[in-house]
């Protein structure tokens, strides 16, 4: 028999006993100073913290920095944030680059039909061009099947322009799950204008 | 190993009488303890890193005095040794009122008088080679005699862990049970509108910086042998899964296809990489070699298929599909064939990760609004609620299978929580007050 095995046979049977008897549990307190963080963030190839040793520390970490590559993305996101929860009146703007869901819906609305006809009919006209539709969600529940709905939205507006006659060439479904919300908040309306479908060029 | 120490004296009031009394109340015994929910400590103070909710129930008590010139390393080991040990619920930490070091000669019998189970003392030095020479012995004040006494030669930087080595010794003498102290957390910071996928201590500290970058990062997931993690980056304007070389930073794409590229999941043997494609419209399961090669589809559905976890042994592939209607946990054997839905509780349940001994689910569970860390005993289907929050995520077993970290909010922040499997004993990582979410415990090993 193990020691623990042992251990824990012996004591399962006094536990109940003995726990009854414990007595003045002392609120957990640190005896010391917090530790501090030591190790700070090292660049690749720089080596370890060690003062005057040249080894590499265990389990170093590199640092890969990416620059703000994603501003012309973000920039366009804000632009069709100020188009916001009031676009519903707006539909049929050629402008209109924006599909809202109902909650946990993949339905394109009909109020949606002749924006989409004015993309499907311009992208038909010009074969050379790309589009692509950005799906998201609201941020309610887990971000990997967010990302799943966000896609089944993109792909649901990429349908419908493709049965528009849009080569599907032309076009690619992504999605940014809760990822990108156009709208910061945690109540219905924010909800609403989160969960959409935006179509950008290429 | 030595004869256990089993109590044959008399069942009288004796508090703390026997060391091991909090390891099998924690882990084996959750019943007999609830009596003393009342006398739960109070949560320690929030600058502190270790924020115990719940039950405190029977712990050890050591005494864990400062190692001698341990301020000269720049590094509190004693402290980290003390701060793991007591995240684990296992243990308390008693103050030692003089100087000690590994040579003290111990009044054992003294100690136990002032109510330690066991006693930590020893040394830092600094040698002459710029690295420095850690050394501890561990006494047991109820049989009056030395358990461990060790030395670990390490560079500066790698002091913090030393004390979590020193830290996981301490807790296999004194449980018989492997600690994960020395083990590593990976999780996202988002702060403001940059991203960074942090690599730390699995206290939450010793923060290293693997990947920042102005675009959302989602989830990380660690290579068997802990050198690598796979992860989802949206820095090229969608989702693509990438693999990163911790140690040397180098990294490449190991799905870029058309549509969105999520979820990766390392084969139990490394080589093979599951994840959720949408190339084919909609999110279905895909597996792929590590070194790239074309993805083999596991999943056909009219549905989203997605999240996919290898079950330890590497037979079947658990994942998320919502082909009944809201989504549900399921499993299909790794290289296809029928697929079996798993959870049945509850209409929204995603998530899904299974314990290194392959019998637990764990899993994020929808009841009204709340999104709660849920088990469910895979033989029996027995479900258990473990946390009582409202918006948790991404649930990740330590690799000893005692406690699951998982993301959370607390007062508007996102915020990374532990929880031993009963959900008594919760903690919550150190917080710089960025928002910390999408957590992934290591392995073993580093």
């Amino acid at each position: 028999m193990n020691r623990s095995t042992h251990t824990a046979l012996a004591l399962a049977a006094t536990l109940a006993l003995l726990a009854g008897c414990e007595t003045s549990p002392e609120a957990i307190k640190p005896t010391a100073a917090a530790p501090i963080q030591t190790r700070s963030v090292t660049a690749p190839g720089t080596g370890s913290a060690g003062a005057t040793s040249t080894a590499a520390a265990q389990s170093q970490v590199a640092t890969v920095n990416l620059a703000g590559a994603g501003a012309a993305g973000a920039s366009t996101s804000g632009a069709n944030r100020a188009a916001g929860a009031g676009a519903t009146a707006m539909l049929a703007a050629p402008t209109q680059r924006i599909v809202y869901f109902d909650f946990d819906s993949f339905v394109i609305k009909d109020d949606y039909r002749g924006m989409l006809d004015g993309h499907a009919k311009a992208l038909a006209a010009a074969k050379a061009r790309h589009a692509v539709v950005e799906g998201h969600t609201d941020e309610r529940g887990g971000r990997e099947y967010n990302l799943a709905l966000g896609q089944k939205r993109a792909e649901a507006v990429v349908k419908s322009l493709a049965l528009l006659g849009v080569g599907q060439g032309q076009l690619e479904a992504v999605s940014f799950g809760e990822e990108r919300p156009a709208a910061q908040g945690s109540d219905e309306s924010t909800w609403a204008r989160n969960r959409r479908a935006e179509l950008k060029d290429r | 190993m030595p004869t256990p120490s089993i109590p044959h004296a008399p069942l009288t009031c004796q508090p703390r009488r026997r060391r091991f009394l909090g390891a099998v109340g924690v882990y084996g015994a959750h019943g007999a303890l609830s009596s003393l929910a009342a006398l739960a400590p109070k949560p320690a103070a929030a600058q502190f890193r270790v924020e115990i909710n719940g039950v405190g129930a029977t712990q050890v008590p050591v005494v864990i005095a400062p190692l001698r010139d341990e301020a000269q390393s720049g590094v509190a080991v004693s402290a980290v040794v003390s701060a793991d040990l007591q995240r684990s619920g296992l243990f308390r930490s008693l103050p030692a009122d003089m100087a000690l070091d590994e040579r003290s000669t111990l009044d054992l019998p003294a100690w136990r008088a002032k109510g330690a189970d066991a006693v930590v003392a020893g040394s830092v030095n600094k040698l002459a080679d710029g690295r420095f020479d850690v050394r501890y012995k561990l006494w047991d004040a109820v049989r009056n005699e030395q358990l461990l006494g060790q030395s670990k030669v390490v560079l500066a930087a790698d002091l913090r862990l030393a004390a979590h080595r020193v830290a996981d010794e301490i807790h296999q003498k004194l449980t018989g049970e492997r600690g994960v102290y020395a083990t590593r957390i990976a999780y996202v910071v988002r702060t403001g509108r940059r991203y960074a996928l942090h690599v730390t201590d699995a206290d939450g500290e010793g923060g290293q910086v693997a990947l920042a970058s102005p675009e959302s990062i989602i989830s990380p997931a660690w290579s068997p042998d802990g050198k690598h993690l796979a992860y989802v980056s949206f820095e090229t304007q969608k989702a693509v899964v990438w693999v990163q070389d911790l140690s040397s930073g180098e990294r490449r794409m190991v799905a870029n296809f058309r549509g969105s590229n999520s979820a990766p999941a390392w084969s139990p043997d490394g080589k093979r990489i599951a994840l959720t494609l949408s190339q084919d419209g909609l999110a279905q399961l895909y597996t792929l070699p590590v070194s790239g090669g074309t993805p083999v589809r596991l999943t056909s559905s009219g549905a989203i298929d997605t999240e996919a976890v290898y079950a330890p042994d590497g037979s079947q592939i658990y994942f998320v599909s919502d082909r009944g209607g809201g989504p549900q946990v399921y499993r299909v054997p790794a290289g296809g064939g029928n697929v079996e839905r798993v959870t049945y509780t509850g209409s929204y349940n995603i998530s899904p990760t299974i314990s290194p001994d392959g019998k637990l689910l764990a899993y994020i569970g929808r009841e009204g609004n709340a999104y709660r860390v849920m088990t469910q005993e895979l033989d029996t289907g027995q479900v258990t609620q473990l946390s009582d929050t409202q918006d948790d995520e991404s649930p990740s077993f330590a690799p000893n299978g005692r406690l699951l970290v998982y993301a959370s909010r607390m007062q508007g922040s996102d915020v990374l929580m532990t929880t031993t499997l009963d959900g008594k004993i919760k903690t919550r990582l150190l917080s710089s007050g960025s928002d910390m979410r999408e957590p992934a415990w290591g392995p073993f090993g580093r």
